[in-house]
């Protein structure tokens, strides 16, 4: 069984429709990503996986349960957790203090789990007294990765973790990403930089305007020439 | 939460003010002078009743600013100005009120505690008063938020503010029916005598009561905020509820935890109010509702600090307007001493980023 089904989910803004009928799978251990051009509906799909945005309709099965109507804050004790679009880190805060806020949920010892992101983003231990919003946008997106790694998710969604980043660091990001799937936690990877996404990808989707049009191995999808055209840049 | 930060950013306000140096900046800083020359003036001819003015003015000020952090948490977090937040207050000193009479709740529990009773029963019934008002005005802002503020979460911001002014109006006409139009006398359970030995500087029991109750409150508060665990959630929730939701903490029951700290200050600050002015009455919300929401805009709302520096200034320009200006001219000099801070710094004394930095813990 998947770790993560998704089942023909329809998800709304107001009246305006962004997802129409999205499915895919997760298989545990997997890394899986969702390319797409801007407006495709990624972020919704997340969003809706997450309960930020309840699907109007559809089934989001997660470890053998249905989660679909489950509040937002509950979906950690589930064992989702996410690196969302924009960051989103508590910017008044200190860099201890968000890391802590993303083992919000548990109530045992955080030290190990605190050192194993020092470990991947030992940038972040140098900083740790520092209120967040000061830290520069590549230092925010491993605090957004950090502080969802806190709560030892079996799932991770990570929406653009790229987003804004040198070259030299988008490379070490995606390593770090291979390094998190390796220590066991399955990862949803949103990413508009498709090219690198692919290479570390078990499987792919390609999302157009809130529907799943295309699903391969991540090798089959690199070699597809709409794809190729489409998201990798090439004519 | 000092006060020599205030004075440094209010100095350097009026620094940058005169850069500027437009002629409203000048006349400004030209009126800003003369009140302080003139002040000086009064301090050097009479120090004691300077002092004692001071200190009233240290004593109101704590009181608006138990209120003020009310309105500026709430801010905080859900960015309302809860225009029913001064009723709550009113609320609260009817509670205690009533607990003084002995008869919560249409029963005679025991006798009027009255200024001739033992001094045991006195500091017992006034913490038994503190106690019941603040769990009242606490569950009451809860209530408050569930019935009217909730289900408009996600509408436009203005309907919220308008539904807040509505339970403003509900609060004070309950005040009406419960106590009637008129001034309601506390009993004088607290000595008016001076503390100080001598008569040159008036420090009285009574100010030393608010003092006494306020200072605990607000570094419960503030250790609350900075270092426990639902304290994060909120400072969390106020600076993004996505995020917060995210890594698992309730925004809803962080919100109501909001309204519940606001409503206990609130209700601690009823009842002080109540034995201190020796009154009450069913629109007092209002007034010091104003004062408070001022004190905390003065502070820059949403910050914590500044709500308490905001309060203190205020209940100090206020009493000494009383004495050096006149009681009548009172509200004016204290929205006349806004209007400066805010051209000169929008945001309030303390508040950096006023809308987006939410109730952290301020600058504390
Ligand atoms: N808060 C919102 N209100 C209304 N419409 C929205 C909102 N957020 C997204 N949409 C719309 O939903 C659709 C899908 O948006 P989504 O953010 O999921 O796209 P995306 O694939 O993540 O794009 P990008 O690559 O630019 O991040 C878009 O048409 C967008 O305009
Ligand atoms: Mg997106």
């Amino acid at each position: 069984m998947a770790l993560l089904e998704v089942e023909n989910i329809h998800s709304f803004y107001g009246h305006i429709q962004a997802l129409r009928g999205v499915s895919l799978t997760v298989e545990e251990g997997e890394v899986v990503t969702l390319i797409g051009s801007n407006g495709a509906g990624k972020t919704t799909t997340l969003r809706s996986i997450h309960g930020v945005l309840p699907p109007k309709q559809g089934r989001v099965v997660f470890d053998g349960e249905e989660i679909q109507g489950t509040p937002a804050h509950d979906m950690i004790s589930k064992g989702i957790a996410q690196s969302p679009e924009g960051r989103k880190i508590f910017s008044r805060m200190t860099v201890r203090e968000n890391l802590e806020m993303g083992a919000y949920h548990r109530t045992d010892d955080i030290r190990e789990d605190m050192d194993r992101v020092f470990d991947l983003f030992p940038r972040l231990k140098e900083r740790i007294k520092q209120e967040a919003g000061t830290m520069s946008g590549g230092e925010q997106q491993m605090l957004a990765i950090g502080r969802a790694l806190m709560s030892r998710p079996k799932l991770l969604l990570l929406d653009e973790p790229s987003m804004g980043l040198a070259p030299v660091l988008v490379e070490r990001i995606f390593q770090i990403i291979q390094e998190i799937n390796k220590q066991g936690t399955t990862i949803l990877l949103v990413e508009q930089n498709a090219n690198v996404a692919l290479e570390i990808a078990t499987r792919g989707y390609v999302l157009e305007t809130g529907a799943v049009v295309n699903s391969a191995p991540a090798e089959k999808l690199r070699q597809d020439p709409k794809v190729r055209e489409a998201y990798l840049g090439e004519i | 939460m000092t006060t020599g930060d205030a004075t440094k950013t209010l100095s350097g306000a009026l620094l940058e003010g005169l850069r500027h140096s437009s002629w409203q900046s000048r006349l400004a800083v030209a009126v800003v002078a003369l009140m302080l020359a003139l002040l000086l003036v009064q301090a050097v001819q009479d120090p004691g009743q300077f002092t004692s003015q001071l200190l009233i003015g240290l004593t109101n000020g704590a009181i608006i600013a138990l209120i003020a952090l009310g309105y500026t948490l709430v801010y905080g977090i859900i960015e309302l100005i809860n225009f029913a937040h001064g009723d709550n207050f009113m609320i609260g000193s009817f509670v205690g009120l009533t607990v003084l009479s002995g008869t919560l709740f249409g029963l005679g529990l025991f006798a009027p505690i009255s200024g001739d009773s033992g001094t045991i029963i006195k500091v017992a019934g006034v913490l038994i008063a503190l106690v019941v008002a603040m769990a009242a005005c606490g569950l009451l802002n809860v209530g408050i938020e569930r019935i009217a503020y909730k289900p408009l979460r996600n509408s436009p911001r203005l309907a919220v503010l308008i539904t807040a002014i509505g339970m403003s109006f509900i609060l004070q006409n309950v005040g009406l029916v419960w106590k009637g139009p008129a001034q309601v006398p506390f009993p004088d359970l607290i000595s008016s005598a001076n503390i100080l030995p001598g008569d040159a500087i008036v420090f009285r029991w009574k100010d030393l009561f608010v003092l006494a109750v306020t200072i605990p409150l607000l570094v419960g508060l503030s250790y609350f905020i900075k270092n426990t665990k639902q304290g994060k959630a909120m400072r969390a929730v106020a600076q993004d509820k996505e995020a917060a939701a995210m890594v698992g903490i309730n925004v809803n029951r962080t919100i109501s935890v909001t309204f519940l700290l606001g409503g206990i200050l609130a209700g601690a600050s009823g009842v002080m109010y109540g034995l201190f002015n020796g009154i009450t009455v069913f629109n007092v919300g209002f007034t010091q509702g104003l004062y408070a929401f001022t004190a905390a805009v003065l502070g820059g709302i949403g910050n914590l600090s500044g709500a308490v520096v905001g309060g203190l200034l205020i209940g100090i320009i206020g009493s000494m307007a009383d004495q050096y200006v006149g009681v009548r001219w009172t509200s004016i000099v204290i929205f006349a001493v806004l209007v400066l801070v805010l051209v000169f710094r929008p945001t309030g004394l303390l508040g950096d980023r006023s809308a987006t930095q939410g109730g952290g813990s301020g600058r504390a």
